[in-house]
């Protein structure tokens, strides 16, 4: 498979931020259309800023980021590369402009100038996609945070996007809207190929992932599959960031002297594992 | 304290009224407002009224919410009553004491300057009670789409309006979750002076200015990341249609006005 984002030796720094360090320093990954990518990092790894640059509301100072091919610092093409790549926010409230749901899910699509018997499927089909039809005439501010999450990516599944970066979507949810948004998310990458670029510190949401990206200090330090990257307990560590909770597990038992695979990631791999080694 | 803010309060039907245009509206009570200005005799007045009285009687608003909007306005009205009451010259005198008269042109003057202020503020009522906030904002681009020729930036308006409306009850949650940490530290919004009173609302503000720019922040990016580029080339979903009732309102709107200024001129 292609690669539908390419994000090549970028360096970044906010303008008045001169004397710090740079927030993006050398950060490079190549994104793989219709995978589930995760990218992780503790506070101030500049996991968001690199989710800024992937379409194009930040401009890398060095280095480049290609779209399908499109260059981010080309301003003629940054339409075509905010339509194919869409973004959702951490926070639902900030992210909604209009006082009922459908009108909100429509504004992508009014923006890009799609006549109005369009934008009416496209916006039915966006909210049937994520579970939001019956609510489609409710105002934003009286559903719940989960609800509200479901609406925004239903907001830019309108603009018909190939992939939907994910900026700590679930931060401010409680479990149960976390488990309703990533859920969602994963079926729209299973079932309707888009692209998934999750960005989060919620190490558990990582084990499902095609990819994992680490990321410290503006650089990717570490990649590869689930499986590749918790089994390095002990780097990951080192960088300040957790496992997964079955990693964890799994790397304790194997400390005090059990012999398990370092790779069982999902719950019942973990427990298969678990029972194996206690027969 | 803040809840009860009626700012472009709707109230969902499926009235006649309901189901206008909200261009139409807007543009009757344009036509309305003028009407009443033009009009000055109890057969003018009496026409309005009528009018009003059965466009709120077809939108099966309840009387009391229209007097509840009325309510904040009583000063208002009281002051025009009291100032037209004393100032009016002219007719016969009633009484006077030190250096006010009243006069019956007063009296007069002052019942038509109270009945023509709650009249203009029912009619505008009744337009907001009717029309969601997004139709009404909507209406208005539309309405004011011939000023773009002027570089007046009528989309923007509007586009900062509906976000101003769709941002008002986020707005007031936020408040209220500040004024409750800051009681928990003790803060007291209810007692003292006028002053003092204003000087405690300064912990609720600092925090809400700061967080509402924040807001606009995110949100501005949120939007650019759904492609928004300004009013440019931009379609809607619903798209606002004109139909018969719409047509047959604003005949009638103008023959309204066109009857009030005749009657005026002949001084009725």
């Amino acid at each position: 498979m292609k690669p539908i984002i390419q994000v090549k030796d970028v360096h970044f720094r906010y303008s008045g931020e001169e004397h710090l360090p740079p927030v993006l320093n050398g950060a490079s990954l190549e994104i793989e259309e219709g995978s589930f990518v995760v990218i992780l990092g503790h506070n101030g790894s500049g996991k968001s800023t690199l989710a800024k640059h992937l379409n194009g509301i930040l401009i890398p100072n060095e280095g480049c980021v290609l779209v399908d091919g499109m260059d981010t610092r080309d301003a003629s093409k940054l339409l075509d590369i905010r339509r194919t790549v869409g973004m959702v926010f951490q926070n639902p409230d900030n992210q909604m402009v209009a006082s009922v749901v459908e009108d909100d899910v429509a504004f992508a699509p009014e923006n890009l100038g799609i006549p109005p018997k369009e934008i009416r499927s496209r916006v039915d089909e966006a909210l049937k996609l994520v579970d939001m039809y019956e609510y489609r005439l409710h105002a934003p501010h009286l559903l719940s945070g989960g609800q509200k999450q479901r609406v925004a990516i239903a907001g830019v599944i309108a603009m018909r996007p190939r992939c939907i970066v994910l900026d700590e979507p679930t931060a401010m949810l409680d479990p149960a809207g976390r488990q309703e948004v990533i859920g969602t998310i994963k079926r729209l990458c299973r079932e309707n190929g888009i692209t998934i670029v999750l960005i989060t510190h919620h190490m558990n949401e990582a084990v499902d992932a095609d990819k994992v990206f680490v990321m410290s200090n503006g650089r990717v330090i570490s990649q590869g599959t689930p499986k590749e990257v918790f089994s390095n307990v002990e780097f990951l560590k080192s960088e300040g960031l957790t496992v997964p909770d079955t990693a964890e597990l799994l790397y304790k038992l194997r400390l005090s002297g059990i012999d398990l695979p370092a790779e069982a990631l999902s719950i019942e791999e973990c427990a298969q594992a678990i029972a194996a080694a206690l027969k | 304290m803040l809840k009860d803010i009626t700012l472009g309060q709707y109230f969902p039907g499926n009235s006649f009224i309901h189901r206008l245009d909200p261009r139409t509206k807007l543009l009757f009570i344009i036509v309305y407002i003028t009407a009443l200005f033009v009009s000055k005799s109890y057969v003018t007045y009496g026409i309005l009224l009528l009018v009003l009285a059965v466009s709120i009687a077809v939108s099966k608003i309840r009387l009391s919410a229209i007097f509840k909007g009325l309510k904040p306005l009583m000063f208002i009205m009281i002051f025009t009553a009291i100032l037209n009451l004393f100032y009016t010259k002219g007719g016969t005198e009633l009484f006077s004491f030190w250096v006010f008269t009243v006069t019956t042109k007063g009296v007069e003057f002052a019942f038509f300057m109270v009945l023509r202020i709650m009249m203009l503020i029912s009619g505008t009522f009744l337009l907001t009670y009717t029309t969601t906030p997004m139709a009404l904002t909507d209406g208005m681009e539309l309405l004011l789409t011939p000023f773009k020729k002027l570089h007046v930036p009528v989309h923007e308006f509007s586009m900062m309006m509906s976000i101003a409306l769709r941002f008002i009850p986020t707005l007031i949650e936020e408040a209220d979750k500040i004024t409750n940490a800051q009681k928990a530290r003790g803060a007291d919004f209810e007692t003292g002076k006028l002053t003092d009173r204003a000087k405690a609302l300064l912990p609720l503000l600092v925090p809400l200015f700061v967080s509402a720019f924040r807001r606009a922040d995110e949100l501005a990016i949120a939007m650019e990341s759904r492609c928004y580029h300004g009013g440019e080339g931009r379609t809607r979903m619903k798209k606002l249609k004109m139909a018969a009732p719409d047509i047959l309102t604003l005949v009638f709107s103008a023959l309204m006005l066109a009857v009030i200024i005749i009657l005026a001129r002949f001084g009725i």
